[in-house]
């Protein structure tokens, strides 16, 4: 396959009156991949899958696939296929109709065999001469895909195709897409706004925020080293302290952290002044009694006082209240070799240099922090 | 363990331990409340029973053997009105001209009214909430101000000498609009705009997807936007009445014979409305429910 | 939309709204102006003879004086018709919303069913109701409710009777439109909240069903307030309302009145239906 069939955004905007909702975009999304588009609400995410499907004209810009053209096609002639959010299956027709409907229009032979291998690969065969409205809503789901994946499409789109599942159904279906594509080779772009569906199932996750992409790469290296303090924040939690460039000692920089000296790999260093946010993830944290001492080379913040300690089972997460005043969080895991601490307790943080970040100290701290908790 | 398993329980069963202790005061306050809730329902019973008590009679009459041509009680039973339907003079033409009438309203008036409902909800132009108030107009008026006012305007044009079917055909279409508007209007407002971006996106062009999507999903309140025209327009009197000319529409001739003594046939065709209506909506409500179990 | 689609649009939608738009216009509001315009003629002149427009309210001044009695009674057994509907309509429209169960779909056919068969010999059956022999004048009279040679038919109740039950439909719709969006959760939460069942009526169900009640209320007294069918069949000389008035001198030819008075009612109705709405708050009905 190549590069051949590569999807390609090249300075795409599209503006709805003084609003810019896509803002200047450049994409490229390898051929075969499960792509990801992640952002909050309102950050251009489906605008960017309309344009692709061609339900909405991009302003300015041009989208290729392959060696096409297809900023300005009708959606209707395009290789493109859509998974609408809520499904959008045809009320009035079978669940065989429905599936049937792309070939239909496109004058194929054999429909109705290539309908029913379609609904056993979903998992569907006895629900043909169903209707839509019979269905549950995992089932509609997978009449949602099967509809926009027998016409073979280049490229597969899905809008917030799990959204209206709940949760443990929501974890199922993430699991099954990921097969299918696996099974169909075809490019999927899957727009969400679930940080942890993006990360279970793509293979690249673009993270996007107010119509500009923030970040894009392999989950694993977005998670351990966001670039901006949006992906920070938006992809798990992050803890963000204030702190001051130093000189560089071996591979490392040297961060100066309200009078404490810590160690972050020299290579992530953000262009700009010496200020800088020194990141580091709760779960990458583990606590100690005050004093007590920490290993060789550690990075260590002491004189912590717990404010908070929620048991959730898997993890204790606690607050700490710092000396100069902010509170960072710790999760714990409970593997049960340590008893845990209580509100109140005097501890010291601990981690190993390699999981701290460091980020641009001009951008805002709070940007992209959801208010809910991380399962 | 044992404590957070019986918890829920012990919460569960102590509405009951109330009900059943405290006795007497909770007793009245729930007779109480049965009765209000199955008052409600009562009264909604009676109120229903008062609006087929006229159409029981109705039924009734037709099968009425009427002792003189000004009494209406019930005398003697008969199928001699169901034999004869047509004996009495000229209600069958006027049966046969509301028929005509009402056929030739509703198609004129679905298919302008559908077409003016697309515009107000699928385009976005100029002047588009004035034309949506504008609609509702008619329906908020006064039938004889209505009617009057068609006459003035056909008198004032020199017509007032060729009142008659093309007339009352005018007036049938311009207060059926109106109803047929709103009614498809409903209907494709609460059409989802993504089924047919879905049909798009499924290769079918704007035909396609109008004919294989939005019409089938439509074509429901364009039904009943129909039916409705053709029963406001057979059963038209006050606008009829003042442009129809010479011409008898069947309201007119039971108009007419309440002055001179109703012959039991109306009360046939009464019946007869009755029950074709009766018998569609139950077809339909049939088909419904067979589609969604189908 | 790019601003080229939006203007193609535009033009479809005119292209739509052509037909209908015409249809209106050239007959609903191009009469109302000509009715308007005829209100002014000279009641001297005559169909054969033309007409001259005086450009003077004398029709006005004239209708008025003379038929202010029946104005007065249309407005009266508008208003009382449309009391008793919302007394009867309000608890069936609550009863479909929320105590019919499965039973729903059957109950609101029934409200409809009325409809069914024609306006005229549902009111004709009124008179066989009403009549003087019949069981309700015979009931009312063995309960001492009415007296000996006391009658029903040819009196306003008949009128307001048959005026009620014709437009009942148009109350109870509406109100069912509204109260059936009202989420049954809502109600409990208000009996958990306040405990008595009227009080729970009048601070959340009533409010909610505020706009299905004030669109009931204008679709039975406009057409109420314009019939004339009611008065004819079921009443008398006596009873008479606008809408006969209007009627008859169409009827004889005297054009120049009968639109005066046309004109007229459609104003009261206007100014009536404006202050109402504003009272209840519901400007944004359309």
């Amino acid at each position: 396959m190549g590069s051949a069939n590569d999807l390609v955004l090249t300075g795409v905007s599209k503006r709805f009156g003084s609003f810019v909702a896509v803002d200047d975009l450049d994409l490229t999304v390898p051929a075969g991949s499960f792509f990801a588009l992640l952002g909050p609400s309102g950050c251009g995410k489906t605008t960017t899958l309309r344009m692709i499907a061609g339900l909405e004209t991009p302003t300015g810009g041009r989208i290729t696939l392959g060696a096409d053209d297809i900023t300005a096609l009708k959606p209707y002639r395009r290789p493109v296929n859509t998974v609408f959010q809520s499904y959008a299956l045809f009320p009035h027709m079978t669940i065989a109709e429905n599936v049937a409907f792309g070939l239909r229009r496109s004058g194929t032979r054999d429909v109705k065999d290539q309908v029913a291998a379609m609904l056993e690969m979903v998992e569907l065969g006895d629900y043909g001469r169903r209707k839509p409205a019979q269905l549950s809503g995992g089932q509609q789901q997978r009449v949602a895909l099967a509809r926009a994946l027998i016409n073979r499409p280049r490229v597969l789109l899905l809008d917030e195709p799990l959204g209206a599942l709940d949760l443990k159904l929501r974890r199922q279906m993430q699991i099954e897409l990921k097969q299918i594509q696996t099974e169909v080779e075809t490019t999927f772009v899957h727009v969400t706004h679930d940080q942890e569906e993006a990360m279970t199932m793509a293979d690249t996750v673009a993270v996007m925020n107010a119509g500009v992409i923030e970040q894009m790469g392999r989950p694993e290296d977005l998670y351990e080293h966001p670039s901006t303090t949006f992906v920070a924040n938006f992809l798990g939690q992050s803890n963000l302290i204030r702190g001051e460039l130093g000189g560089a000692e071996q591979a490392d920089v040297v961060v100066d952290v309200h009078g404490t000296r810590l160690l972050a790999p020299g290579a992530q260093v953000p262009d700009g002044g010496r200020e800088v946010w020194v990141g580091i993830r709760p779960e990458k944290v583990t606590l100690a009694a005050a004093g007590a001492g920490a290993l060789r080379g550690a990075n260590v913040l002491e004189s912590g006082v717990v404010t908070d300690a929620s048991f959730t089972g898997v993890s204790t997460q606690y607050l700490v209240r710092m000396p100069w005043g902010q509170e960072l969080m710790v999760f714990e895991q409970n593997t049960g070799q340590h008893k845990g601490f209580v509100v109140g307790d005097t501890v010291d943080l601990h981690w190993v240099p390699d999981h701290t970040f460091l980020l641009d100290a001009g951008q805002d701290s709070a940007a992209g922090v959801e208010r809910e908790t991380v399962p | 363990m044992s404590r957070a398993g019986t918890a829920p329980d012990r919460r569960s069963d102590r509405p009951v331990r109330q009900g059943g202790g405290l006795g007497g005061g909770l007793g009245i306050q729930r007779w109480g409340h049965w009765l209000a809730n199955h008052l409600v329902l009562g009264i909604g019973l009676l109120v229903l029973l008062y609006m087929f008590v006229p159409i029981l009679i109705v039924v009734a009459m037709s099968f009425n053997q009427p002792a003189s041509r000004n009494s209406y009680s019930f005398n003697e039973f008969t199928l001699r009105n169901w034999a004869n339907p047509c004996e009495p003079l000229g209600m069958c033409d006027s049966v046969l001209l509301s028929v005509q009438i009402g056929l030739l309203a509703t198609l004129v008036a679905t298919a302008l009214g559908t077409l003016m409902a697309f515009a107000l909800v699928r385009h976005r132009f100029r002047g588009r909430s004035v034309a949506n108030v504008f609609t509702f107009l008619p329906m908020a008026s006064p039938e004889i101000v209505m009617g009057s006012s068609l006459l003035a305007l056909f008198v004032a044009g020199g017509f007032a000498g060729a009142l008659g079917f093309v007339t009352i055909l005018i007036a049938h279409i311009m207060f059926c609009l109106s109803f047929v508007v709103v009614t498809v209007k409903a209907r494709l407002a609460g059409l989802d705009p993504r089924l047919e971006q879905a049909a798009m996106d499924l290769y079918a062009n704007e035909w396609q997807t109008f004919w294989r999507v939005t019409f089938p999903l439509v074509f429901p309140g364009i039904l009943a936007a129909a039916l409705l025209s053709f029963s406001l327009s057979f059963d038209d009197f006050i606008i009829t009445n003042l442009n129809a000319g010479q011409e008898v529409t069947f309201p007119m001739y039971v108009w007419g014979a309440a002055q001179r003594g109703i012959p039991p046939q109306i009360n046939v065709i009464g019946t007869v409305m009755f029950l074709t209506a009766l018998l569609l909506v139950l077809l339909g409500e049939l088909n419904t429910r067979r589609r969604e179990r189908a | 939309m790019s601003d080229t689609e939006e203007r193609r649009g535009g033009l479809v939608g005119y292209v739509l709204l052509l037909p209908a738009g015409a249809w209106l216009t050239l007959f609903f509001v191009v009469p109302l102006v000509t009715l308007v315009s005829t209100s002014f003629y000279d009641p001297a002149g005559s169909l054969e003879l033309g007409y001259r427009v005086t450009g003077q309210v004398t029709n006005y001044a004239s209708v008025l004086s003379d038929y202010s009695e029946q104005f007065l009674r249309s407005l009266g057994y508008a208003a009382t018709a449309t009391l008793v509907c919302v007394l009867l309509g309000y608890p069936l429209a609550y009863a479909i919303a929320f105590k019919a169960g499965r039973w729903r779909n059957l109950m609101l056919v029934a409200v409809i069913a009325p409809f069914f068969t024609s306006f005229l010999i549902r009111t004709l059956s009124w008179q066989l109701i009403l009549a003087d022999q019949g069981w309700v004048v015979d009931t009312l009279q063995f309960l001492h409710l009415l007296g000996e040679d006391g009658r029903l038919l040819a009196t306003p109740v008949a009128v307001v009777t048959g005026i009620t039950y014709n437009f009942l439909p148009f109350m109870v719709l509406p109100l069912y439109a509204s109260l059936e969006k009202i989420d049954p959760r809502l109600i409990e939460a208000g009996s958990d909240l306040y405990a008595s069942p009227f009080t729970t009526f009048r601070t959340v169900t009533l409010p909610l069903s505020l706009p299905g009640l004030v669109a009931g209320t204008l679709l039975t007294f406009i057409p109420a307030a314009g019939d004339y069918i009611n008065a004819q069949l079921l009443g008398n000389t006596r009873t008479q309302m606008i809408g006969n008035v209007i009627q008859k001198l169409f009827d004889g030819g005297s054009y120049p009145e009968a639109a005066a008075l046309s004109v007229t009612l459609m104003a009261v109705i206007v100014v009536l239906v404006l202050a109402y709405v504003r009272r209840a708050g519901t400007e944004d009905l359309v």
